[in-house]
Formats: C-alpha cells, sequence, structure tokens
C-alpha cells in the first residue's frame, strides 16, 4: 500500500527535509505605508488599541482592536486593486477561487544589484539569464524578487524618499507582460512596499507590474520578508488573503514550503 | 531688583518631588469675571452702568448706588502701592512652601482699593500698575507690578508662580516637522528654553529646515506620532518626566477649501484622519505626558506648568467649506477643556491657542491676510510668560471672536457663504 500523498508531505516536513519558512513582516504601527502625494486618499497604516489586559476592562482576557487599509504591512494585490483587472472575473479577494492560493514560486536573486543601485529594474533579459542557471519559470508560478529590502530596517531606509520621490527596484515595463505571455505566472512578489518600483510612475505604462499583472487576472504580494532562506525554484507559496466583500487586497500570512538545502 | 533666575541644578534624585499644593480656589460666580479677564490677559473690573462706579471685589449690586447694571470693562490700571506686608508664617499648604511672600493694598486710579501680590521690584508708597493673572488654581488674582518693567521682572518667584515662561524649561513640540512645529521650536530657543523635544512623526522624509533646526544642541529629536498609541507611550515612558512645557501642534488639515466639507465628500476617511490627530492624538498625548506633568508641577523652579494646544478659531465656530476638519477643531477644543479641568488639580496650565488662517501649504488658496508661523509662535511664548488660557491670533480670529459675542448666527451664514 502506498503512503497518501499528505502523509508524505508531513513526513517531509517533520523530518526537517521539508522546511517552513515564515515570509510575513509582523505587523506594527512603525511598519511603513506606501506614500502616495499628499492630495491623493491615503492607506491606513496599521494602528493597535488594546481592549482589555487581564483588568478591570477584562479580568481575565486579553485583547486588541486593530485598523490599517487592505495594503498595509505583508499583503496580497487582487486583481480589482487596479483599474486595469477592474473588469476581470473574480477579481476580488473574496471571489478568486480559493486553489489560487497555493501556488510554486521562483525567487530571483537581485540583491547585489539593488544594493548597487536601488533603482534597479528586473529586465526580460536578466530572467532569460537566470532561466539558465535555474531552469524555466514554470507555469502559474509566483515570481519573487528578493532585493533584501526586507533588511532595511528604518522606515526611511525602506521607503527610501528623496525630493524625486521613493527609489526601490521592481520589474521594468517589458518584463512583466513577457511574464504573463511568455511564462503564464500566477503573480509577482516584492520585499518592498509595492510590487512596481519606487519610480515606477515614470515607466510606459505608470505602475507596469500593476497594470499589467491585474489587467491579466494576477495578483501582487509586497513587504515580503525571508526571500534569501528560499531556493531559486522549488517553493511552494500559501498565500490566502482575508475574504472582504469586493475586497482589493489584503494584510495575509504568507507561508513558503521549500526543500531544506 | 530681581535676581536673574539661574539654569536649575540638576534634580537630586534621591530627593522625593514635593507634590503640587494650589493656592485657595473658592470664588463666587461674579467673581469669575475676573477669570474670564485674566485667562485672555485682559484687565477687567465691573464698572456700573448707572453711576460708573468701578466695582471690587466683584459683586451682584453696585457698592454704590444698588443698581443691578454692573457691566465688565477695560479699566485703567493705574495705582499708588500704600503698604507692603512680608507674610513670613502661613497656614496654607501651598503659601507656606513658598514664603516669605509679599502682598500690599494698592489705592487704583479707577477707585477701589485692593489687595494684591506685589512684585519684589514694587516700592511702598510708589506708583504701580495692577495686572489680572491666573494663579496655579487658575483663578484670577491681582499682582501689583512696578510702573514700567525691570530687568528680568518675571523671573521672580511670585511671577514665575502665575506665568508659563519657557526660560529654563524643557519643551516637547508633538510635531516638529510641520511650519508651525519649526517655527515654535525656534521662538522656544529664543525665549530660553533649555531643551526643545522636537516630535518627528515622518522620520523617512527629509525636511531641511528640520535638519538645520536639529543641529542646535539644545534640539533633541524624537519620534512621535500621535495617531500611534504606542508611540506616545514609548515617548512618555522615555522623557514624560522631563516635559515642563508641552506644545501640541500635531495638526491635520489637508484638502483645498470646498473639498473638505460635507456633502463635497464621498467618504468619511479625512474626517477621521483628523480626528485622528487633531482629537484622539491630544487624549493620547494627555493620558500619556499628563499624569508625569502633573506629579512634576511643584518640582522646583522647572516646574511643569503648561500644556498647549494650537487650535483654531474654527474651534470656536465652523468653517463649512472646510467642515470636517472644523468638527475635529471643535471636538479638540472640547478636550482641552476637560484636559484643562484635569490639569487643574495640580496647577498646571492648559492654553489653547486660536489663529487665524496659517500660511502654510494647506492654505494655499486661502486670500490673506495669513498668519507667519513665526507670529503665531510669538504669541505663543508670549502667552506662556503671561501665564494665559486662551489666545487668539491675528486679526481675522479677534474678528471672529468679538463677532461670535455679538451675533453667532451672523458669523455662522457668513462662515458659509
Amino acid at each position: 500500500m502506498t503512503t497518501p500523498i499528505l502523509t508524505q508531505f508531513m513526513n517531509e516536513l517533520l523530518s526537517g527535509r521539508l522546511k517552513l519558512v515564515d515570509l510575513t513582516q509582523t505587523l506594527t504601527p512603525e511598519f511603513p505605508t506606501i506614500v502616495l502625494p499628499p492630495e491623493f486618499g491615503q492607506a491606513w497604516p496599521f494602528r493597535i488599541e488594546e481592549i482589555s489586559r487581564y483588568d478591570e476592562r477584562g479580568p481575565a482576557w486579553y485583547w486588541n482592536n486593530f485598523s490599517m487599509s487592505e495594503h498595509t504591512g505583508t499583503h496580497f494585490d487582487a486583481p480589482i486593486h487596479w483599474i486595469s483587472g477592474k473588469d476581470q472575473p473574480d477579481n476580488a479577494v473574496d471571489s478568486i477561487p480559493a486553489e489560487n492560493f497555493i501556488a510554486s514560486a521562483c525567487v530571483i536573486d537581485v540583491s547585489a544589484e539593488s544594493a548597487a543601485n536601488p533603482d534597479f529594474l528586473l529586465t526580460i533579459d536578466f530572467v532569460k539569464a537566470w532561466e539558465e542557471k535555474h531552469g524555466r519559470i514554470p507555469e502559474r508560478a509566483w515570481v519573487l524578487l528578493r532585493t533584501d529590502w526586507s533588511k532595511r530596517t528604518t522606515p526611511a531606509e525602506y521607503l527610501n524618499m528623496a525630493e524625486d520621490g521613493a527609489h526601490s527596484p521592481g520589474p521594468d515595463a517589458e518584463v512583466v507582460p513577457w511574464l504573463i505571455r511568455e511564462r503564464n505566472v500566477h503573480g509577482f512578489g516584492t520585499e518592498s512596499v509595492g510590487t512596481d518600483a519606487g519610480q515606477a510612475h515614470h515607466l510606459n505604462p505608470p505602475y507596469p507590474c500593476h497594470y499589467y499583472m491585474h489587467g491579466n487576472n494576477r495578483y501582487g504580494l509586497q513587504c515580503l520578508t525571508n526571500l534569501d532562506q528560499l531556493p531559486p525554484q522549488g517553493t511552494l507559496i500559501f498565500a490566502a488573503p482575508l475574504k472582504i466583500r469586493n475586497g482589493s487586497g489584503s494584510p495575509l500570512r504568507v507561508l513558503a514550503l521549500a526543500p531544506t538545502a | 531688583m530681581t535676581e536673574p533666575l539661574v539654569k536649575p541644578k540638576k534634580k537630586n534624585p534621591v530627593e522625593r518631588t514635593r507634590l503640587a499644593t494650589l493656592p485657595p480656589a473658592a470664588r463666587s460666580r461674579a467673581a469669575l469675571g475676573l477669570t474670564r479677564a485674566a485667562a485672555e490677559g485682559r484687565f477687567e473690573m465691573q464698572v456700573c452702568a448707572e453711576c460708573a462706579t468701578v466695582q471690587y471685589p466683584p459683586r451682584e449690586v453696585c457698592g454704590q448706588c444698588l443698581s443691578e447694571h454692573l457691566n465688565w470693562k477695560s479699566v485703567d490700571d493705574r495705582g499708588e502701592l500704600i503698604a507692603i506686608t512680608t507674610l513670613r508664617h502661613s497656614n496654607d499648604l501651598y503659601f507656606r512652601e513658598r514664603l516669605p511672600w509679599q502682598v500690599g493694598t494698592v489705592k487704583m486710579v479707577a477707585g477701589p482699593v485692593v489687595v494684591a501680590h506685589v512684585h519684589e521690584d514694587c516700592a511702598a508708597n510708589s506708583a504701580v500698575r495692577l495686572a489680572l493673572k491666573l494663579d496655579r488654581s487658575g483663578q484670577a488674582v491681582l499682582h501689583a507690578l512696578p510702573e514700567k518693567d525691570t530687568p528680568n521682572m518675571n523671573d521672580a518667584p511670585q511671577m514665575r508662580e502665575s506665568t508659563c515662561d519657557p526660560k529654563f524649561r524643557r519643551v516637547l513640540i508633538s510635531d516638529g516637522k510641520s511650519a508651525m512645529g519649526l517655527a515654535l521650536a525656534k521662538a522656544m530657543l529664543d525665549a530660553g528654553a533649555n531643551t526643545v523635544f522636537l516630535g518627528d512623526p515622518t522620520s523617512w522624509k527629509r525636511v531641511a529646515a528640520f535638519d538645520k533646526l536639529t543641529a542646535d544642541p539644545r534640539v533633541q529629536v524624537v519620534e512621535l506620532d500621535v495617531t500611534d498609541t504606542d508611540s506616545v507611550k514609548r515617548l512618555a515612558a522615555s522623557i514624560g518626566g522631563k516635559i515642563e512645557i508641552m506644545l501640541n501642534t500635531a495638526a491635520y488639515l489637508r484638502g483645498n477649501p470646498g473639498e473638505g466639507g460635507i456633502l463635497g465628500r464621498k467618504d468619511v476617511i479625512l474626517a477621521r484622519d483628523a480626528m485622528e490627530v487633531n482629537v484622539l492624538g491630544l487624549m493620547r498625548l494627555a493620558q500619556a505626558f499628563g499624569p508625569g506633568m502633573c506629579f512634576r508641577a511643584a518640582d522646583g523652579s522647572n516646574n511643569a506648568v503648561a500644556w498647549v494646544n494650537v487650535l483654531s478659531i474654527h474651534a470656536l465656530v465652523a468653517l463649512p467649506a472646510r467642515g470636517a476638519w472644523s468638527a475635529s477643531m471643535a471636538a479638540a477644543l472640547s478636550t482641552a477643556q476637560t484636559l484643562r479641568t484635569e490639569l487643574r488639580g495640580a496647577g498646571v496650565r492648559v492654553m489653547n491657542v486660536f489663529p487665524g488662517p496659517i500660511d502654510e501649504e494647506w492654505e494655499q488658496l486661502t486670500p490673506p491676510p495669513k498668519l507667519a508661523p513665526s507670529a503665531v509662535a510669538k504669541a505663543i511664548v508670549k502667552g506662556l510668560q503671561d501665564g494665559l488660557e486662551d489666545v487668539y491670533v491675528g486679526e481675522i480670529a479677534e474678528e471672529i471672536r468679538e463677532r461670535l459675542r455679538d451675533n453667532h448666527k451672523a458669523v455662522e451664514r457668513e462662515l458659509g457663504q
């Protein structure tokens, strides 16, 4: 009798041959939220207020109220988030088919390039060179960009604001449609505050990752961490956003399963 | 002549901090007319509408003709100091810790003979000015001051009891990166503050004027976001015991005039954000810093004395073009009034500042006159030096204030046009 697949899986996990990596940043009030020009509406940062802590407000229990936007902390972008994805079917966090919350992932390491140039843009050629080394990106896989941006611990370093706006790495305007068309990717994930580069409003179209990914009913993940603990290929990502009615995204716990190196 | 105040020594950490005591606070309702005048820095007494007699102490009917028509009016503040007494003993808990204390009798040019606290630079049988000032109970008392200002007169211990002078005190500016915060920091340093803790709610944002100011060794940058309870608590836990004057400049104003009403928007997000900063932010600061300030309200010559809220004249009446923001200002004023009552128990004064429009980014389309932030800062310093509770800054604020007394319905209508 063969061992059922999930039993096999649990054996792998318990034996340590598979590892579970938490790709989630801790939700704290200090964690930076994306900053838009001040005349636009702004996303709420994470805020928390204690309801009671074994005290006169509730003698035997501790709990909190919290508030934040759908796009605060480590979060998921649904296609409805962008104008290009507004008419896609099943495009909100409550209507996305649940099977889409599990997908494999490729991790493209651009940490050295990003350290040298905070405006580094991922190109088709860079991905092709990566594929030559690590193999072709499989169908319906997340493409995660490892920039080590999560290691920038102060809001100033993380947002990296200058007089001309934020400076952080991301994909260029050609590689995003190419990934969708040629590799049929599931979505794009980053360590920085958005899936697009800090200066992506100057690209054509502006914010190409949002524009093309959501316009093709694909997803986004941002503010990820611990991507340095994942292999280039062979990771499985579990990323299920909260089931908010017609929600454009949600903070979530992103878990990765990968073979132990 | 008053000896100039010396910079307070570091506190002996093994000595008990003396708790605040208050001078007698009981007053008749009529006497609160003096408190109103003192709170706003005016010198007013009741004047009989029929026989023009100036009344003191305040009363229900004229002491001369028994008329009930007594009106509060500005009166001549000059007088002659006809007797000085130095108290060397008191059974009152407040005064016995502050002896010797000088009181005296002044024959006012306006008529009444009054008993007043006497400044140490006044000589018997000389001309003096009278001033109404709030004491640590928040009640009006008369101070006899030298006819002309003398050097360091605000440094006299008796004066220091009725004022909130920034000299040698440590202040916290809750939002030090705003135009108002920056101007206030400069004004506080110029007024002799020992340390300015400059709150920074946006450490990721570079502001050249902020960086320049922080080069001054008396300025310490502290991370503070009043919308974040934990940030406020952490800062209070670290420097709460050092704050002698709180300057709450954290203010939220967004949108151009006309975009900020009620029906002009599709959501309450701007309103909620404004409440979060302007109202709940004040509450968070108060809950975190208020107790520590109360504890140090009688702690030497650099005791904790004042809590300043920079509000707007539209806390008193809405500017419908900025309806949600006006609502937050009204709520902030209401919060500040409660805080005033709560801090009064320790003698810490709440000073509310009501400027007209300030010349800053979000008032770009507001036609002049607009107040330079430095002008508001100057008024705040003066308000603290004079020990005021309510400060109206600029002609627009003054006018709205006057006209609200006259016909508040007219102001309400006209601000909506």
